[in-house]
């Protein structure tokens, strides 16, 4: 149990192994570990960070999706207004052109009716004057009587 | 194990024995008769006797080469670790020696209020190095001594810390530190605080010097004999198991159980001795650094 050499040996050893640590141990070390504190704290906030903005993607596609419907909604709702209203002026369209030939073909009857009317009428006067002629035996002067047969002709 | 020609009594002693390298006076008659000359010489003690006559001129080689040894492998190791520490993921031992860190600096942290850099590094230190040197108590007391006794060796104590001239030597380092940091701190103050505490009057200044010189001069001595006279005791026991292996086949079985039942208590001594070391530590540089 005696205090020797052994005690300033000790002392030396002491600094020595103190003076290395605080020179060669200790600051790689702490830096490593602070930096790793740091990088993990702002992976984590990071990662918050992203939690926070998937969230409000989220919320925004929804909030699209809403619109995109509803703007759907008012597309197929107008293009079903425009097929009626296509349909309905296509019916009128149609319906007028059906007036038209309706009307055309009645007009062209009546004028094919009058021309046969009148084409009978000449004959008739013809064949009445024809006929009289006959009876009469005898040439009828035809302008003095055409007034005559005109007449009666329009009488038909 | 004690041999048949050596009694219990010799074996504790023999157990309790430096190798010591030191300067015998002149005229110092040895072990085998022969006389030392004239100016002394410097030879290995045979014996505890020789060791005292050496006085302060000799070494407890021993001590000193488990200690250094240990220092050295607590250097090699952290700073292995320190080179290879980057700001990936830690793995196995980089993971051990970042808590010890992470903890040490905690400790520093929570107690010393100074800006010193010398202080968490030194509390490390302390707490790594005084903590293997612990360690060594929980190695069987026969297995390097005996090993290293049929090598030739004769004496062996491969615990650095039942030896007080190493925890003195440390705390002794510690106190210069305490001094240098309380005279640069507080300058003049430092004399004001050992002259004129606890009774603030002039009349009163040798009391207080010599109170305060005795409650100051008590920091180093209680840092260093308290872990020497944990880890003396430690071993003191540990010998004594072992002294009973050799009283016949019936002590072996209880001394056996005794052997594990104290190692595994004594696992939570040498680390709570170290952690004790470096923690006073910490507070009597903190007190140092503290201006009143």
């Amino acid at each position: 149990m005696n205090i020797n050499l052994t005690l300033i040996g000790q002392m030396v050893a002491f600094v020595c192994f103190v003076v290395f640590c605080m020179k060669y141990v200790w600051p790689p070390l702490l830096a490593a570990m602070q930096e790793r504190e740091k990088k993990i704290a702002d992976g984590l906030a990071a990662a918050d960070r992203a939690n926070h903005d998937l969230e409000l993607a989220k919320e925004k596609a929804v909030e699209r999706l809403k619109e995109a419907k509803g703007e759907a909604a008012g597309i197929i709702d107008s293009a079903n207004k425009r097929a009626n209203q296509i349909v309905e002026e296509a019916k009128q369209a149609a319906t007028v052109e059906a007036d038209r030939v309706k009307a055309s073909a009645q007009a062209e009857i009546e004028q094919e009716t009058n021309r046969a009317r009148e084409q009978l009428r000449a004959q008739v006067a013809a064949l009445s004057l024809a006929g009289a002629e006959k009876v009469l035996g005898k040439s009828i002067d035809k302008s003095a009587h055409a007034e005559l047969v005109d007449q009666l002709a329009s009488e038909l | 194990m004690a041999g048949e020609t050596q009694t219990v009594s010799e074996y504790i002693v023999h157990h309790l024995t430096n190798l010591t390298y030191g300067k015998l006076p002149a005229g110092y008659e040895r072990y085998d008769g022969s006389v030392v000359g004239e100016g002394g010489a410097w030879v290995m003690a045979h014996g505890g006797e020789e060791a005292a006559a050496m006085g302060f001129n000799a070494i407890h080689v021993d001590s000193m080469a488990w200690s250094i040894g240990l220092g050295i492998i607590f250097c090699w190791l952290f700073r292995r670790m320190a080179v290879k520490a980057t700001t990936g993921v830690p793995s196995g031992m980089l993971n051990a020696v970042e808590m010890i860190v992470d903890f040490v600096d905690g400790t520093v942290r929570d107690t010393f209020h100074g800006r010193n850099k010398l202080v968490a590094p030194l509390a490390l230190t302390i707490f790594v190095w005084v903590f293997l040197m612990n360690l060594m108590d929980l190695i069987p007391v026969d297995l390097i001594p005996h090993t290293l006794m049929l090598l030739g060796v004769e004496y062996q104590k491969i615990v650095p810390s039942t030896d007080p001239n190493i925890t003195m030597g440390m705390a002794v380092g510690v106190f210069i530190l305490m001094l240098y940091y309380s005279i640069k701190v507080k300058g003049f103050g430092f004399v004001k605080e050992l002259t004129m505490n606890p009774f603030n009057h002039w009349a009163f200044i040798p009391i207080n010097l010599f109170m305060e010189v005795v409650g100051l001069l008590a920091k180093p001595f209680s840092l260093g004999l308290r872990l020497f006279g944990n880890m003396y005791a430690g071993e003191m026991i540990f010998i004594l198991i072992a002294a009973l292996f050799s009283a016949g086949l019936a002590w072996a079985v209880p001394a056996g159980l005794l052997q594990i039942g104290w190692a595994i208590f004594h696992i939570l001594v040498i680390t709570l001795q170290a952690f004790i070391f470096m923690v006073l530590t910490i507070v009597y540089l903190s007190m140092a650094h503290e201006d009143h």
